[in-house]
């Protein structure tokens, strides 16, 4: 690993000051992905700006109108959250279904969500194409690379990446904001436009600017929160990435479709809502058939790479399965408020 | 390095080597006039060695590493603590696992300078001044746990912590809560054995 400079600022202008004042500076908070990208020699900061000192970034609330999470709070700590379990499923279970506990004691969450590609050509710099890495460098992973590991939504021609979390997901399904603060001043981020599409300029991941720093994540509690579900499916049963995933949660009116939302992990460039798939179920009487038909909408524009066409039916069908969980749950509720 | 099984060199570890030029650096750093930099420094040049005090198995220790050196490095090559593996050195395998303020983690993938003021355990912490093992050590020499043994340390530790964070509560629950740890040699029913036999232990 190459050397760094180290910065241990206790205050968020603090720590802004010292990230905007260096264009080679980042921040660093659990480190879990910085420091395998550093060693890996995929990221070289010439200087560190450790913001873990920063208390006031740990806590977390689960109100009954609003879920906040500080950026700093860890990811093993909210998922054993009994109340975030009961208020929203999903927002758990994409938490511990995710790394090791090794990992989540350490990892915070305004790093998950930042949380950098796992693209085998992008981690390994003995592939000198890579647009993310090296722009104009090309794409090891189109031009003959493999990839079953790659995303079939969102890519472009100059890079298929796949954004690899799985938190974001529920993040996204729920209208999740993501406050900030930077040089410019404060800013309140719908999380759906944290992160950027690749496009032609895939080293451009999120819309942050240099020295902004993540504050904490909001999530306003909708009634299809408690009836939510995250199911991942991975190539090992524990410890692994998504090959597909999907978030989901249902709001019921007796069998009538009230609220549904839906969003795809582990085949997309970025955190994916699946907008169509939420409107084959909207204001219809739920029924596997129904909630297949969602699956399959889900993935009507997806385009598959060489190897990765897999993804479609394994998604579609992932996306059905969450969806009966869901619905299962919600009928649970429903039976406990009579 | 180039390695030569054929040609081992008499009286060359590789371990006095690092454990040696640690001790020199951490001297160094101690008393380097402008480099012995005050606890906490606020701000530390690529190049310079930095202070970094915790409580290592019960003992206050410090030490000077630079920004780059990991725990694990910190306690095998500067401390000479070789009980804590390095397997992946990227978080996948869990053979790096100590306890850090109680929690398990990836000693692998920690800054050492991020650890100022932090209580670690690493498996030398685990048996007692006489020498009694720990009871998850007893349980895994008693469950035959292991074979060759070098994940042994790392799955004692995160076993300890699985039965901490109260996620020990079945098999089920041991092998996802446990997935952080590899052992190549698949040892892993004999590893829940161990860690649902401590857990009835200590609840009974």
């Amino acid at each position: 690993m190459d050397n760094f400079a180290f910065f241990r600022p206790t205050s968020v202008a603090e720590a802004i000051d010292l990230a905007s004042g260096d264009q080679k500076r980042d921040f660093l908070a659990g480190g879990t992905t910085m420091v395998d990208l550093m060693k890996l020699a995929v990221q070289r900061p010439g200087g560190l700006v450790d913001i873990t000192g920063i208390k006031e970034l740990e806590s977390y609330e689960i109100g009954p109108g609003r879920l906040r999470f500080g950026a700093l709070a860890r990811m093993a700590v909210v998922a054993d959250d009994a109340d975030l379990r009961e208020a929203c499923p999903a927002l758990t279970e994409a938490l511990w279904k995710a790394a090791s506990p090794q990992l989540r004691n350490v990892a915070r969450l305004g790093g998950n969500i930042l949380q950098r590609t796992r693209c085998p050509y992008f981690r390994d710099t003995a592939y000198t194409q890579c647009n993310k890495r090296d722009p104009g460098s090309g794409c090891a992973a189109l031009e003959g690379g493999v990839t079953s590991l790659h995303a079939i939504l969102g890519g472009s021609e100059h890079c298929v990446a796949m954004y690899p979390g799985d938190w974001a997901q529920a993040l996204i399904a729920f209208d999740a904001e993501v406050r900030t603060r930077g040089p410019g001043g404060s800013r309140t981020i719908p999380f759906a436009d944290l992160h950027v599409l690749p496009g032609d300029s895939p080293e451009v991941e999120t819309i942050l600017e240099k020295g902004e720093i993540i504050i904490s994540i909001e999530v306003p509690v909708v009634p299809a929160m408690r009836a939510s579900h995250y199911l991942k499916a991975r190539d090992r049963e524990s410890y692994a990435f998504a090959s597909a995933s999907a978030a989901v949660g249902l709001e019921l009116d007796g069998e009538t479709v009230k609220d549904a939302r839906i969003a795809l992990g582990g085949v997309a460039s970025v955190p994916w809502r699946a907008g169509a798939a939420e409107e084959v179920l909207r204001g219809r009487t739920f029924s596997e058939a129904l909630a297949r038909e969602a699956g399959r909408a889900a993935f009507a524009d997806a385009t598959p790479l060489e190897h990765s066409a897999y993804k479609i039916p394994l998604g579609a069908d992932v996306v059905a399965g969450a969806l009966m969980t869901a619905h299962a749950r919600a009928r649970a509720g429903a039976k406990g408020e009579d | 390095m180039a390695r030569d099984p054929a040609h081992p060199r008499p009286g060359f570890s590789r371990r006095i080597f690092l454990g040696s030029s640690g001790a020199v650096a951490a001297g160094a750093g101690l008393a380097g006039g402008a480099q012995a930099q005050a606890q906490q420094d606020p701000a530390v040049a690529p190049e310079a060695l930095s202070k970094v005090t915790f409580t290592l198995n019960g003992k206050r220790r410090t030490l000077a590493v630079e920004p780059r050196t990991t725990l694990v490095e910190a306690l095998r090559d500067t401390l000479g603590m070789t009980g804590t593996k390095i397997g992946c050195n990227h978080g996948q395998c869990g053979a790096c696992t100590v306890l850090m303020d109680g929690r398990r983690v990836n000693s692998c993938l920690i800054l050492a300078l991020t650890t100022e003021g932090a209580e670690i355990v690493t498996v030398e912490g685990l048996a007692d001044p006489g020498g009694t093992l720990h009871p998850m050590q007893a349980a895994f020499a008693e469950k035959d746990a292991f074979q060759c043994g070098y994940c042994t340390p790392g799955q004692i530790l995160s076993a300890i912590g699985c039965i901490e964070e109260g996620h020990a509560g079945s098999a089920a629950e041991i092998r996802e809560y446990m997935s952080g740890n590899l052992c190549r040699c698949g040892a892993y029913p004999n590893i829940v054995a161990a860690i649902e036999a401590v857990r009835d232990e200590q609840e009974g």
